[in-house]
Parts: C-alpha cells; structure tokens; sequence
C-alpha cells in the first residue's frame, strides 16, 4: 500500500512512455509500429529509447503508409498478437480510416463472432505548439460514430499512464486519443500503475450547482475553470467522459440530475460532435431534472489556425467556460 | 344585462374562491335561488342570487379566486325577448367583458406562456404550486428551481394554518372584527336578573305535546322574547354607518360555537315573525349547517343584531362585543337556580342573567335598560310568546 500512495511528478510524455514499457515488458505479444517510433524515438518522443529496450522486432518503424501499416497491425492482431499502432495525428488517421472502419471495426460481427481484432492504435490528438490545420484537429467524433470501435480519450496523466493496459485487454479494437498539446505538462500521478477502466466516464471534480461534461485536452481546462468559479461560490462538478465509443451516459446523467444544469465543453467542431450526443441523451433520459438549457462551448468551425492568438482563439479557454458557467447560472 | 358579482358576506371579507358553479348558463334563476359555492374565510358558503333571469354566461372559472364586487357571471333579465337579446348582445356585451377580465387577470392568464425549466415545472407539480403566481428569475425570466423553491418555503411558512384551515381563518376573521370593534364601538354595558321559572315550567309543558324531535330548547324563549322586544326598541336593531340606520328586518344572528375553536353567527331571518316552533326548526337547520361551513351567503351577511347564550352548565354572566357595523349584542348566561327575593319573601328560581353590550354613538343606556325590561316582561308571560 505504500507503493500505491506514493506521488511521483511526470510528465504526460513520460506517462504514456511508462504504459508502453509496461505493455511491452508484461506480454510478449504486445509489439509497438508506426512512423518514426523508433531509431527517432517517435514524432513527438513518446517512444524514445523503447527500440534500445525492447529491440527491432517489438518497436517497428515504418513507411509512410497508414493505410498499410494500420491495416498490417489490424492482421497481426487477428494472427494473435497485441499490436500497438501508433498514429502521428488524427488528420493522417484517415488515411487509414479505411482500414479502421471497414476491416478493424467490422470483422467481428461479418464473421459471426469468430474473428477478434484486439488492436489497440494510438492517435495523437488536438492542438499542438501551431502545428497548423493538417496537424491540429479534433476528430474524435469521427471516430466516436463508428459501431465496433472502442474510443478512449486519455484527458489525465493517470489515464495516459494507464489506459493502454486496459485497451490491450480489450478483445476489440481499441482507438486511443492522446493530446500533443499535454505533452509537456507535469501532473503528479501515482508511482505504479493503477488499474482504470475503459468503460467508465469519471468525475474529477464533485460540485453541486453544474455539471461541466467535457473530455481530452478539456478536462484540465475545466478542472481549472472549476477551481476559479469555487473562489466564487459555484460548485462545479466536472466530468471527464474517457470512453467516446460506446459512450457511459449513466455517470454524466446522474450528475446532471444532481446539479440540474449541463455544460458541455469540447475541442472538436460543435456540429454533429460529442457534445451534440451527450446533449441529445440528457433531454432524452433527465429533461425534468434540467433547471436551464443545456449549454456547450466547443472549437470554433473553421481549420485550426497557424497563429497563436488564433489558434488560442479556436477552441474553449478557461475564461470562456468560467464565463459561461457565470452566465447560467447567475443569469447575467 | 344584469351583473352578478362576487358577494361581500361580512366587512372583514376582501376575497372568495369559486369553488362551484350550481347552475349553467341558460338556466333561469328566481330569487334566492343558490347559484354558486364560495369558499371564504367562514367556510364553504353557498351563494344566492337576489335577481331573476336567464344565466347568459359565467366570466369566472371554478377554482379562481376574485374580490368582492367582481363580476362573475352576466344574466340576462327575465320578460326580455330573444329578438332583443339578439339585437343588443354583441355591442353593449363587449365592454363588461372586458372590464371583467381585466379586473380578474387569474382567468386569463392560460393563454399567456410562460418560460418554465423542466425542473422546476416537475417540482411545482409535485408541489401543487401555481406557476402564475411564480416570478422567474432565470434564462429569459424563465422560472427556474430556486424560484419554485422560494415559493415552496414561502407557502410552507403559512402551511400549519392550512392544516386547520377553515379553523385558523375564521380565528383570524374573529379577531380582525373583534378588534375593530373594540377600538372603533363606544361600548356600554347593562345586566338584569331575569327569573325564568315560569318560562322553564311553560316549556315543560309545551314539551310534553311534542315529538322529541320537536322539543323545544330554552334558548327558543329567550330568542323570542329579544325578537319581541327588537320590534320595541328599532334604535337596538340597526347599524352604525355614518348615524344610525335602523333595519326593517328583524335578524337575530345566534353565536354558534364551533368544535373546532371560533364561532360562527347565522342568521335567524325574520326572527319577529316566526314561531317559537318555527325558530327551532331554523335552529336545528342552521347550527348543524354552521357547524359544517355550509351556511349560505345570506346568512352570514343579514343579521341585523347578534344574541349568545352560554348555554347549560357555563358561566353565569356574558359580556358581548358587538358585531360591526351592528349597535348591540344580547347575552344570556346560564340557567341556574338561585335565591331570589320577590315581595318580601326569599325563594328558589331559575335565573338567566341578561346582558346588553350597546353602542353608546347609536343608543343610550336608557333605552337599553328598558329593552332588557321588556326581555324580562316577555319570559314572565311565556304564552305571549
């Protein structure tokens, strides 16, 4: 118990690198591929010196081919083994949505349950450092619409240190969404790695007077957000939502039934988003319990931008969920 | 178009609630015919009407709670033809309708919309709280949970009167008349012995050729004997308002307690011209009715002096205080055998103590004096009666 309780501070870098040594020390079927991950220590160093560790056969570089070496871990996950397949951002995932969409997400129900594909891909997520519209975006909805994929999305250093133990667990394929914009942040998390699940939302924060839904780089944004409007007087009880696909409304619900106001805060494009499903599920499971319409703050439509202040401008800032709780809540 | 409006059934009354309507629209009505329930502070009053006519529409839903002098229905007077009713609805109808509503703005207000959060919709319904009555202070004015809250708690200040409600309203009725006339009504006060064995062996004998049923009480005599002598003394049987205004009628309110705490005065309509049968027949009516709260509205409101007696086993003496705007209450405390001197000689009788509380702006102690004598006169010679 000691171990348990025991802190260390780290980086979110260091944290996802933590779960992969681990995956890749406690099963020898766990292997990592993707461009870059290797002799470069991956495009944004997650995966430095793992090639020196764990040799040339587990950490795999490949050719600039998404499509292919996704659809290869896709195959070696069918053959028996537990792929990690790493995706530079989520823009050059669709290269490979094909193969995500059509082979990973459907093969267990076109072969009547006989054929699992327990991969687990790993997409870096969101803004980064003005990495411009093709590095940039915010597609977990694309992802989260898809029946046979399980979506996770790693918003804190304990889920970025531990969700890939439980993905790979996972019988199904799993689309993990890790943000290049938490990389260098330093939270402290526990030593060891502590067991979580990737079926649950979490709350991280309890409140009574409003329900601030949100997930990915968010989750901080509103934590914070949280603690300003606490020097206030409001209690915000914020939920990170972690598993996209398929969604646990029932946390979500029953805060919102306690709080009786919903904020919903993401990154991704407001239309057709996460938030527009969250919203749709409170008005269909707990309308009477709603004592204001449910509100979202989501990233502005357009291509994120190469400018900082722009690109700051995009999506939802601490200031703006901080104002806009104010607003529902004191009706000014 | 004859208006018909909410009645004023006593001056400390500013409201009713419509509990019923007991005709429908096209009904002739006659006078005294009962048209509507009305909850008041008194109780579930029935209300008559004193017009004749055909009922044209009602303006007031059930359920809505107006003020005194609204209009609440319109009839359409009898011997007017249906040619002319025709001719004239549409025009002259207009302007009454609308002055109606106005006044009474609860009976319209269905149609307005008005901005509700689930929550707080679902918690007033739960609650049974009127959301007319709710200002909202959310999104848009929408009336949001705190609001409903505050509505809740500020009902639930109220809530243990409601508990006993018709109780704890008649008790506040009580004190709003009582107060007022203890500051506003120079009482006086004057006492007389009165020897009831006469009276008590005249009943006697006056029960044994009756049915149970039909039995008369003491009460009957002593209210008789104050009828009697009301119609000799007008100046005792009237109101104050701006001078003394003596009554035609003459309507002996009798103070019926209630098991519940408080009292309740009906009125004995006609009390001069009935029998002493006849008045306890409108006893046994009346007080069981009172007890009830189902008095009617002409009850409440007609009595044109108030009498109380005490009653068996209670005290001796009972010192009223006048109904506003009345001039005078007549008390009688209890019968009990008492010695008594007459002519020279110590005996036993009956004795009821007779007071009279007077208003000394309407009357003077001299005519209360002798109105209390002529009590006296009456018990002595029950058969007069």
């Amino acid at each position: 118990m000691e171990n348990a309780t025991t802190k260390i501070k780290t980086t979110y870098r260091e944290a996802l690198k933590q779960g992969l040594r681990e995956a890749l020390q406690n099963d020898e079927r766990v292997f990592l591929m993707g461009e870059d991950v290797g002799r470069y220590g991956g495009a944004f160093a997650v995966s430095k010196g793992l090639l020196q560790e764990f040799g040339e056969e587990r950490i795999m570089d490949t050719p600039l081919s998404e499509a292919g070496f996704v659809g290869a871990g896709i195959g070696a996950a069918i053959a028996g083994m537990r792929p990690i397949v790493e995706v530079m951002t989520v823009n050059f995932s669709l290269l490979a949505f094909d193969q995500i969409v059509n082979n990973a997400a459907t093969l267990l129900h076109m072969s009547g349950g006989q054929v699992h594909v327990p991969v687990v891909i790993r997409i870096g997520c969101g803004i980064g450092r003005q990495l411009a519209a093709q590095h940039s975006h915010s597609w977990e909805p694309f992802y989260a619409h898809v029946p046979g994929l399980i979506v996770l999305s790693a918003g804190t250093h304990e889920d970025a240190r531990n969700m890939l133990h439980a993905a790979l667990q996972s019988p199904d394929p799993v689309i993990l969404f890790e943000y290049t914009f938490l990389l260098n942040m330093e939270k402290e998390i526990p030593a060891e790695a502590t067991p979580v699940t990737i079926t649950k939302a979490k709350v991280r924060r309890e409140g009574k007077d409003i329900s601030i839904i949100t997930y990915g780089a968010a989750v901080y944004k509103c934590l914070e957000a949280a603690t300003e409007l606490a020097k206030i007087g409001i209690e915000a009880e914020v939920v990170d939502l972690r598993v996209l696909r398929p969604i646990d409304e029932t946390t979500f619900l029953a805060s919102v039934s306690k709080t009786h106001r919903a904020l919903i805060v993401e990154e991704a494009w407001r239309s057709v988003s996460i938030s527009a499903e969250v919203s749709a599920r409170i008005m269909e499971k707990v309308f009477y319990d709603l004592d204001a319409p449910v509100q979202r703050l989501c990233g502005a439509e357009v291509p994120i931008p190469y400018a900082n202040h722009l690109e700051e401008a995009a999506i939802p800032q601490v200031n703006d969920i901080v104002n806009t709780v104010k607003k529902m809540i004191h009706h000014d | 178009m004859i208006e018909f409006k909410m009645p004023s059934l006593g001056a400390d009354m500013e409201d009713g609630t419509l509990i019923e309507w007991k005709k429908k629209p096209g009904d002739t009505v006659k006078r005294g015919d009962i048209i509507a329930e009305v909850e008041t502070q008194k109780g579930l009053i029935e209300i008559e009407i004193f017009d004749e006519g055909i009922i044209d529409k009602f303006l007031i839903q059930e359920g809505t709670k107006v003020p005194v002098g609204a209009v609440m229905a319109l009839l359409q007077p009898s011997g007017v033809s249906l040619e002319t009713k025709k001719e004239k609805e549409p025009a002259p109808l207009q302007p009454t309708e609308e002055k109606t509503i106005k006044s009474t703005p609860i009976s319209t207000a269905e149609t307005r919309k008005i901005k509700v959060s689930p929550l707080a919709r679902r918690i007033a319904e739960e609650n049974h709280i009127n959301l007319e009555s709710v200002a909202g202070t959310g999104p848009d004015g929408a009336i949001t949970k705190e609001n409903v809250d505050h509505e809740i708690a500020k009902i639930e200040k109220i809530e243990p009167e409601k508990i006993n409600a018709p109780a704890v309203a008649i008790r506040s009725a009580i004190a709003a008349a009582m107060s007022k006339s203890n500051s506003e009504i120079p009482h006086y006060y004057l006492e007389k012995k009165i020897d009831f064995t006469k009276a008590l062996a005249w009943l006697q004998e006056a029960n044994s050729q009756r049915s149970i049923k039909k039995r008369l009480l003491p009460v009957v005599l002593l209210i008789k004997a104050t009828a009697r002598s009301l119609s000799d003394f007008p100046d005792l049987n009237a109101i104050w308002e701006n001078g003394l205004q003596q009554k035609k009628d003459i309507n002996i309110g009798f103070v019926v307690s209630l098991t519940t705490g408080g009292i309740i005065v009906p009125a004995i309509h006609h009390t001069n011209l009935k029998s002493v049968d006849e008045i306890m027949e409108t006893l046994n009516d009346i007080i069981p009715r009172a007890r009830a709260f189902k008095l009617r509205s002409s009850e409440l409101t007609d009595s044109t002096i108030t009498l109380t007696s005490v009653g068996e086993n209670g005290a001796d003496v009972v010192y009223g205080i006048i109904y506003p705007p009345q001039v005078a209450i007549v008390g009688f405390g209890t019968i009990s055998e008492q010695p008594f001197a007459e002519k020279g000689m110590l005996g036993i009788r009956s004795v009821v103590k007779a007071t009279l509380a007077g208003d000394h702006r309407a009357t003077d102690g001299l005519i209360g004096s002798r109105f209390l004598a002529a009590i006296n006169n009456y018990l002595q010679n029950p058969d007069s009666l």
